[in-house]
């Protein structure tokens, strides 16, 4: 077990370093050489020449790759590197740090996305538990159907209707954007009587957490209703009700927590999905997130930007990942087993 | 030894699949009402798709100035677009741009990068499997869309300029004009990252068949690799490169979609449905014209549902239910 986890550890950085070298050389031949961007209307050879040099970006793409990584450990670089969190200064927005222009979005980013984690997983369990229990009768391929078609209407297509239907029409709902900074966007703060504070949820979230969460059900609920049906026909659970257990004890103590365990894995599929909604949405919607700014960077090819967002991106998938794996393993003994009998 | 290996005769021996297993499979599919209804779908769009040239009732880019932005009438049924191009002909030279990328997506991603590299991971194992592997572990945790879109921002103009070149130095002509390049970018990026899931479902099928009698009776009796491959395993693991190609269809015009609608897919003036929702995609747009976005919307929600239904179903067939 500990062999394993460390396997995996020792190939996190290997991964990573791909994954920015790719990212990096991908971003590097791209049209539009940031430093005659940079240089606006000025375009004497000799300064250009000089920018370039200051921003670590003469010589090969090795060389410049490795200015981004490590900073002044390598010669020419500034800054302390990638490798030490910080990505340099945007080529567009200049004067900012891309860490400065990425920190606020992110945590927007981050608020929208575990909600709507939770409420992927709040409704598709329920959901496939009740397909499960009504295998045989309509209401299972029923329920599993309804939500593929949910599943197949694309963000930008939900969007716009959406839109005009509850802002528009039925006035219920804000047109877009955020509530406010950090917590507040999420949770407005009622005062009873200068007191008790009671939370409630901002407006502004509905729409966006609707958008994005629909599109999730049914994969938790396919995946929930499977194992449910599989443990149904264990022995365990025969052996629960000739026992004469009572058929609440039964689902309750020995099916659900058997048919929930799986659901662990998806979770890290859920946020890929998730995050590739919220680039769309908050362009759509206006939410000052991740996903509009990098669509916004893609747009102005502000590529360094886009390579922070691609690899701070790609850690939290593989650590995310790597997380669920463990916690999988160390879970359900029958994953250990078989990785012992396998090896 | 040599003389006893070419006189054994390989052609009488099964073939894994049993003759009549994929008359099975379609019996077992036929049941589903659902599944019927899925494939029905995915047909007419299809045909749709291929016979474009045929079947639109105008070009693409025919304009009727005089007639835009019309709801549905009786020479143009889904009514015109902002432009007073018809919106039925522009969806169905859509689906052709959906067709083209699916089929050469499916085909080199599903159907041979993946399953090629899944039977050689599964069945020499040991080092091969190993960076077979690892490096579809690396395309797994990359975060595909934005990957995609970059690819796509920084490639997409030296692939035009390549095209461009092509055109000059050859008989070939037209290819900028009919949008190869951008097919070709798209299809490029999206195949990438789409052989990972057909290469880990193979894999994991063939390390248990390599360990069959037939299998380990085979190379006992001096079969080689390939005969081995091709007689042995992959009619074996036919019906999962089926289901692999099935349930990755809708994932593949999904990630296209999106790409155009980003702007760096598929470009103007070919026609497909990211461009078409992308230019109805304003809340105002849609209260003052909804047929724009709902024409493009409908065509769209209907293959992806009938992708999903259908890979729903074809999931349960291939696994006997």
């Amino acid at each position: 077990m500990a062999g394993y986890i460390i396997r995996r550890l020792l190939w996190l950085p290997v991964i990573l370093g791909i994954v920015s070298f790719a990212t990096f050389s991908i971003a590097r031949f791209g049209p539009g050489d940031p430093v005659s961007i940079a240089a606006g209307q000025l375009r004497d050879p000799d300064v250009l020449e000089r920018v370039r040099a200051e921003r670590g970006l003469d010589g090969t793409v090795v060389e410049q790759y490795l200015r981004w990584l490590v900073g002044d450990l390598y010669p020419g670089g500034s800054g302390s590197g990638a490798i030490r969190g910080d990505f340099g200064e945007s080529f567009i927005q200049q004067g900012f740090s891309v860490n400065e222009l990425i920190r606020s979005k992110m945590a927007i980013s981050a608020q929208l996305g575990f909600l709507t984690l939770v409420t992927v997983f709040s409704v598709g369990i329920p959901l496939g538990l009740l397909a499960a229990r009504f295998n045989g009768t309509w209401i299972d391929p029923f329920v599993i159907a309804s939500l593929l078609f949910l599943t197949s209407v694309p963000v930008l297509v939900i969007i716009p209707p959406a839109l005009w239907l509850f802002a528009s029409q039925l006035d219920l709902l804000p047109v877009g954007g955020w509530g406010g900074e950090g917590l507040d966007g999420i949770f407005d703060i009622w005062w009873i009587g200068g007191v008790v504070a009671v939370p409630i949820p901002d407006p502004h979230i509905y729409l966006p957490l609707l958008v994005l969460s629909i599109g999730g059900f049914a994969g938790v609920a396919r995946l929930v209703r499977i194992t449910a049906l599989e443990v149904l026909s264990e022995d365990y659970v025969r052996t629960a009700h000739a026992k004469g257990l009572k058929e609440t004890t039964v689902a309750f103590k020995h099916v659900l927590p058997n048919a929930l365990l799986p659901v662990i894995t998806v979770i890290g599929f859920a946020l890929v999905g998730i995050l590739e909604g919220a680039f769309f949405t908050e362009t759509l919607l206006g939410i000052p997130g991740i996903g509009r700014f990098a669509f916004a960077a893609v747009q102005s090819r502000d590529y360094d930007v886009i390579l922070a967002i691609t690899v701070i991106l790609s850690t939290a998938f593989v650590l995310a990942n790597l997380v669920v794996e463990i916690a999988y393993t160390w879970i359900d003994p029958r994953v250990r087993l078989g990785e012992a009998i396998n090896a | 030894m040599t003389t006893t290996r070419t006189d054994v005769d390989f052609s009488g021996e099964a073939t894994g699949t049993p003759a009549g297993a994929w008359t099975q499979l379609w019996q077992r599919l036929r049941r589903k009402k659902l599944a019927m209804i899925g494939l029905v779908i995915i047909v007419i769009i299809y045909t749709f798709g291929i016979g474009a040239n045929w079947l639109a009732p105008y070009s693409f880019t025919e304009q009727d100035l005089l007639r835009g932005l019309e709801g549905p009438t009786s020479d143009h049924w889904l009514g015109t677009d902002r432009l007073g191009r018809d919106m039925l002909s522009r969806a169905i030279y859509s689906a052709r741009t959906t067709v083209i990328i699916t089929a050469l997506v499916i085909v080199t991603g599903g159907l041979i990068i993946g399953p090629t590299l899944g039977l050689i991971a599964g069945y020499r194992g040991g080092r091969t499997d190993g960076v077979i592997g690892r490096v579809g572990d690396v395309f797994i945790s990359l975060p595909g869309l934005p990957m995609l879109i970059l690819i796509n921002a920084s490639l997409s103009p030296r692939v035009v300029e390549a095209t461009k070149w092509l055109e000059a130095n050859s008989f070939l002509s037209g290819l900028v004009e009919n949008g190869v390049p951008s097919y070709f970018t798209v299809f490029g990026a999206l195949s990438l990252f789409f052989w990972v899931g057909s290469m880990r479902i193979i894999r994991a099928q063939v390390l248990q068949l390599r360990e069959r009698d037939f299998v380990v009776a085979s190379v006992a009796m001096g079969a080689t690799t390939s005969h081995i491959i091709y007689r042995h395993l992959l009619p074996n693991v036919s019906f999962l490169l089926i289901l692999g190609a099935s349930t990755a269809l809708g994932s593949v015009a999904g990630s296209e979609l999106l790409l155009t609608w980003f702007g760096v897919g598929v470009q103007p003036p070919v026609p497909s449905f990211g461009v078409m929702i992308f230019e109805a995609g304003s809340v105002r747009t849609f209260s003052q014209h909804p047929h724009l976005l709902i024409v493009p919307s409908m065509f769209v929600v209907a293959l992806l549902y009938a992708f999903a239904l259908f890979g729903d179903a074809l999931n349960d067939a291939v696994r006997g239910r």
